[in-house]
């Protein structure tokens, strides 16, 4: 996510999927879109009956391959380059959206001297700190802005939040621009030279894929552009779940800025998510480093001394950011309720702070350390659904309590007596201390709540039947595990306990089984006046003077009087589906849509208008709401010292960022890179081709160590790229499809999908087993032989992929290994993402050897000897 | 009610097999078994007893219309969700001897589990290898054209579920004109190969579920001219009568000479 984050201003899909209708080519790539989101799919279908060209770019040929126009297959891992080669097409052949680019973007912007790029430091930006392996990101700065003073204590961190790494932004006021993109230090022409070995010949070379089909896809793809066209991306985890994700990311969204591809209909970047509400789980975050609204969660030592503090790093003087303090406060204020005051700084010393990593990689290592004593486990089942399963369920037998809430007993309550430790020997049940609580969960249908989908819409849905037995919705469990710590709070004054007495936990209670109101608890995330309890109707209304509570800036107007959940709302009246449900923020469908316009306010084109500036109104109309100050006219130019919305002028959309413009250089908020560049996954088969002394992304974390090992890029032992996904058929780790039968038949078995020749290669028949052996893991799958799996040609040798499907476990009607057992745990540098894709085993024909003989195998391939 | 059909289209079938759950959902049908096939996707492997909409997953040495992939050879990859074809001139139905099999008002092809005996002579008469006795249960069953939806208005549930609109539902003479001018739109798009399925000049009379395909029928186990078993009947019996008449000819002889 900062990777939109950074680049356009906010961490959501910038479209919504019928919107895709008006996109004149699509590229979906990242994304096995059609197998994982079949009904999202549609519109593409649509799309397609238009005329829309859909390009599919993916190691496999799937199901989304099937019915594209085009499909070039690539080696995993290898994104950053393919997309690297489509903006070096796009800059060598002049392509750019001109226009667009000089008054949208900061493609104009000068950059200071001191910054160097990867092209004269073999693959590091300046500012590589070699000892701690971390970059000071100060030269990646604009020209003549204040920059920050260096604080070595304090690197850039990363994280999802708006401003993930950076302080307060620049003061972009006395920013130099050149807009006729010749000087030699301006965006334009550093990423001209940034990205000028990205050739098709290297795309070729590295990706696996082919000139030609590179090059057809190039011109197709960036004939989306300029006034009368456009064109959209859609990617998935195919592009997050790398050791540089989020810079995959970045570099799609430099591409589309510079084709001038936001805001616009049919433009855009479709983040497609991979659970029913995995935006929304971001939106009021389950991750460790956020508040609700991608506010950041105060780090000690950094901005944690109180909320003055935390403002100064975090609200920036120009643009939306700097109304930082009312939506803080404001969320105090949802919290604390009348204990927030003044005097005390609304409660913020209540807040948790960040003392560490604690991330899902980072606190799997500190349980295998023994460093915690308990987890709580919902709606995740890390005993095959995470990286290094294997790690993850030994590291649960070190814990000294589990609570795990699922509808079914799944993997991760039962790892104790039944997982592959336990036939193993690895781990034996009468010595494992851990005390496991399985309580039962309620299924959506259940409970009242929403989702928020793909498209940021948040969509409200009723309980149609009361759960059955014992089983409870997460409100009901939250709430109640909530107050029954309060009351024990309550009993004993230690200053830890501060926060938890003065949380505000009053809810109605429903029903025979005192279920909290969960209409309530959207009011309160939609925000009301505290004096009166009256609800806000968006959050320009809410105020840092403690007047108004909060749950989340971003959803509010969700609920903007009494009797109007717009979440529940289902009259759609237009065709970006206003009166269905609520798309934060405020509604907008597309964001940035000030972009849909020239600077001077009118559309760009007849057939790809969106909003304009309508001069006899006053303000801004059309097709959608815009993402923009209404009433602010195109031609409105700041006064000096304006803060704010209000230091922006009326051509700038991407009111988010501090200037107002779409950052295909990002100054401040990335820890690995102003620009993307292209590095090589954890494990690769190839040496890197650009940057031969810079193998893998410097800023990454490969959290290495003994039982967490890699194996050499080349490595004769592993030879063959794996990239794990998933099926229509079947859910994430399978926990709630490999227990309906419906859904397990048409998948019953775990398999690898191979290719004919690597079949040949390895004596491997259609149907037969296979045995597959990395450095963490070994597993046994069906083989699938299959000519959609192409054998590619990298850096002049014939490397071959293995698919692999990770829905399996040791539960369910159906059973099969994990693929998750192969992958390592590593850290994203920005996100702390793990990297799934793109690393390297071993495929042997039959079964792998059961019980404790399994891991002599493994440790036979690690040390080179075939195993007898 | 409207004489209905569906129309199942191969080229924007994406294969999700939610016409399948959605069909064993709707109608009560039990899994049949856990069996990977090793045939790409497909491990439902045939329509039967306890399967009424099948997705076929064909891998072929072929290009997909204009489709540009990164292969060497051509290759496509097809899915056709299939169906019982609810024939005009029903197998299944003019062999049962007990009536259970009917057809509707809809004007499909349905059994009646409740008058069924079991003697599976409609599963040998069915041209497409559709009906299915379950030995279980000692019946025949097939798909229902999901009758008791229709007639309170509702479309199939295979059709509602499909998201991509690759099954139509609708009156039949609608759905034929359809399935036409979409080949012919495919055929302009450059699918040189693309054709409807609509076996209506055969002695089935005609199906009530038709299909837009891409290459040779055989590829699809539909066979290109499907017969009803009953268009033998006449010869059969002919054949049957002059061997009986023969019999009785030569057994007359025998006493005369």
């Amino acid at each position: 996510m900062p990777g939109l984050g950074t680049t356009f201003g906010r961490g959501g899909a910038t479209t919504t999927l019928p919107d895709l209708m008006n996109a004149d080519v699509i590229l979906i790539m990242g994304s096995n879109m059609a197998e994982n989101h079949p009904v999202g799919f549609q519109w593409v279908m649509e799309a397609k009956e238009r005329g829309t060209k859909v390009i599919h770019v993916d190691p496999r040929f799937s199901r989304t391959s099937a019915v594209s126009d085009i499909w070039a297959p690539l080696r995993a891992g290898s994104d950053v380059l393919f997309l690297g080669g489509l903006v070096n097409y796009v800059l060598q052949n002049d392509k750019d959206f001109r226009e667009y680019v000089v008054n949208y973007t900061n493609a104009s912007v000068i950059i200071g001297e001191d910054f160097k790029d990867t092209e004269d430091l073999d693959g590091l930006f300046s500012g590589w700190d070699p000892e701690r392996r971390v970059y000071d990101t100060r030269t990646w700065t604009y020209d003549n802005c204040a920059k920050e003073e260096a604080s070595p204590q304090n690197p850039a961190h990363g994280g999802h939040a708006k401003d993930s790494g950076r302080t307060t932004a620049p003061d972009v006021s006395s920013v130099e621009r050149d807009e006729t993109l010749q000087h030699p230090r301006c965006v334009y022409q550093i990423l001209k030279r940034h990205f000028a070995r990205y050739t098709p010949e290297m795309v070729e070379r590295t990706c696996g894929v082919p000139r030609d089909l590179f090059l057809k896809i190039a011109e197709t793809f960036c004939s989306a552009s300029g006034p009368e066209k456009t064109g959209s991306i859609c990617y998935a985890v195919g592009w997050t779940q790398h050791s540089n994700g989020v810079q995959v990311i970045r570099t799609a969204a430099i591409l589309q800025l510079l084709l001038g591809n936001i805001g616009r209909p049919g433009g855009g970047i479709m983040a497609l998510r991979g659970h029913a509400s995995i935006q929304g789980s971001t939106d009021i975050p389950t991750l460790f480093d956020i508040l609700p609204g991608y506010l950041p969660m105060p780090k000690y030592g950094f901005d944690a001394r109180d909320l003055s503090a935390y403002l100064d790093k975090h609200r920036d003087k120009t643009g939306w950011w700097w109304n930082t303090d009312k939506y803080i406060v404001s969320l105090l204020k949802a919290y604390y309720g009348e204990a927030a005051r003044k005097d005390n700084d609304w409660g913020f010393e209540w807040l948790p702070r960040i003392t560490g990593d604690h991330s899902h990689q980072g606190y799997f290592l500190d349980m295998m350390d023994g460093k915690m004593e308990g987890l709580f486990v919902m709606g995740q089942n890390p005993a095959n659904a995470a990286p290094h399963s294997r790690l993850e369920r030994k590291a649960m037998a070190k814990l000294k309590w589990l609570v795990v809430r699922d509808l079914v007993e799944l993997e991760t309550a039962t790892f104790w007596y039944d997982s592959p430790e336990i036939e193993r020997g690895e781990l034996r049940t009468e010595e494992i201390g851990t005390e496991v609580f399985f309580l039962p969960a309620a299924g959506h249908a259940e409970k009242d709540g929403c989702f928020t989908n793909t498209q940021r819409l948040v969509q409200w849905h009723q309980k149609a039947v009361d759960p059955p037995g014992d089983a409870r919705g997460e409100v009901w469990f939250m709430y109640h595990l909530g107050r029954r710590l309060k009351e024990k709070a309550k009993l004993d004054p230690k200053p830890r306990n501060a926060g938890l007495n003065a949380l505000a936990w009053d809810y109605t209670l429903l029903g025979e089984i005192q279920e909290p109101s969960v209409e309530e608890i959207l009011q309160e995330i939609n925000g009301y006046t505290v004096s009166d309890h009256n609800l806000v109707k968006g959050f320009t209304e809410l105020k840092a003077d403690g007047s108004t509570a909060c749950g989340c800036w971003i959803y509010s107007g969700i609920f903007p009087a009494a009797d109007d959940n717009v979440a529940n709302r289902r009259n759609s009246r237009d065709f970006y589906g206003h009166g269905w449900a609520f798309a934060w923020p405020a509604d907008r469908r597309v964001l940035y849509n000030r972009a849909s316009a020239r600077p001077d306010g009118r559309p760009w084109s007849e057939r790809k208008k969106l909003i304009w500036w309508d001069e006899a109104q006053k303000k801004w109309t059309g097709l959608d709401v815009p993402d923009f100050n209404a009433t602010k006219p195109p031609d409105y130019q700041p006064p000096a010292g304006a803060e704010g919305d209000a230091a922006l002028a009326g051509d700038r959309p991407f009111i988010l960022h501090p200037d107002g413009l779409g950052w295909i250089w990002v100054p401040v908020g990335l820890v690995d890179g102003p620009l993307p560049a292209h590095y090589e996954p954890w494990e690769s088969p190839v040496r890197n081709p650009l940057y031969p002394k810079q193998q893998t992304n410097p800023r990454a974390m490969s959290k290495e160590r003994p039982d967490n090992q890699y194996a050499n890029s080349p490595d004769e032992r592993f030879p063959y790229v794996f990239t794990t996904y998933r099926l229509t058929e079947h859910h994430t780790s399978g926990a709630m499809s490999r227990t309906l039968p419906h859904l397990a038949e048409l998948q019953p078995e775990f398999f690898c999908e191979i290719s004919p020749e690597l079949a040949a290669e390895r004596g491997i028949e259609n149907g037969g087993w296979v045995t597959i052996i990395g450095m963490r893991g070994i597993i046994e799958a069906r083989a699938l032989v299959t000519s959609r799996i192409q054998p590619l040609v990298v850096d002049g040798k014939t490397v071959h992929q293995v698919g692999l499907p990770y829905h399996w476990g040791y539960r369910g009607l159906v059973k099969g290994d994990s693929a998750n057992d192969l992958l390592p745990i590593s850290e994203e540098p920005n996100v702390r993402i793990m990297e799934s894709k793109g690393l390297l085993c071993n495929v042997v024909a039959g079964r792998r050897a059961q019980g404790k003989q399994a891991l002599e195998q493994m440790q036979a391939q690690i040390r080179g000897k075939p195993w007898q | 009610m409207a004489v209905s059909a569906f129309l199942t289209d191969a080229t924007v079938c994406i294969g999700c097999k939610a016409c399948e759950v959605a069909c064993k959902e709707w109608n009560h049908i039990p899994a049949d078994g856990f069996n990977f096939t090793g045939k790409s996707y497909d491990n439902t492997d045939s329509l039967g007893h306890s399967t009424w909409r099948h997705v076929m997953f064909l891998e072929q040495p072929a290009a997909l219309g204009p489709q540009i992939t990164g292969t060497e050879d051509p290759f496509r990859w097809l899915f056709l969700s299939d169906v019982c074809k609810h024939c005009g001139n029903a197998g299944c139905l003019e062999a049962c001897p007990t009536g259970a099999i009917v057809r509707t008002e809809v004007g499909s092809v349905f059994v009646q589990p409740d008058v069924c005996n079991g003697c599976g002579y409609c599963v040998v008469s069915c041209p497409f290898g559709v009906v299915d006795k379950n030995h279980e249960v000692g019946t025949a069953f097939k798909c229902t054209f999901c009758y008791d939806r229709q007639r309170e208005g509702l479309m199939p549930a295979c059709a509602k579920a499909c998201p991509t609109r690759s099954i139509r539902f609708g009156e039949l003479d609608e759905m034929r004109e359809h399935g036409l001018a979409r080949v012919e739109e495919l055929q302009r798009r450059g699918y040189s190969d693309a054709r409807i399925y609509d076996p209506k000049d055969t002695s089935v009379g005609g199906t009530h579920a038709m299909f837009v395909i891409l290459g040779e029928p055989e590829a699809y186990n539909f066979p290109p001219a499907p017969e009803v078993p009953t268009i033998h009947l006449k010869s059969a019996w002919t054949a049957a009568l002059i061997s009986a008449l023969v019999v009785v000819l030569v057994v007359c002889l025998a006493f005369v000479l």
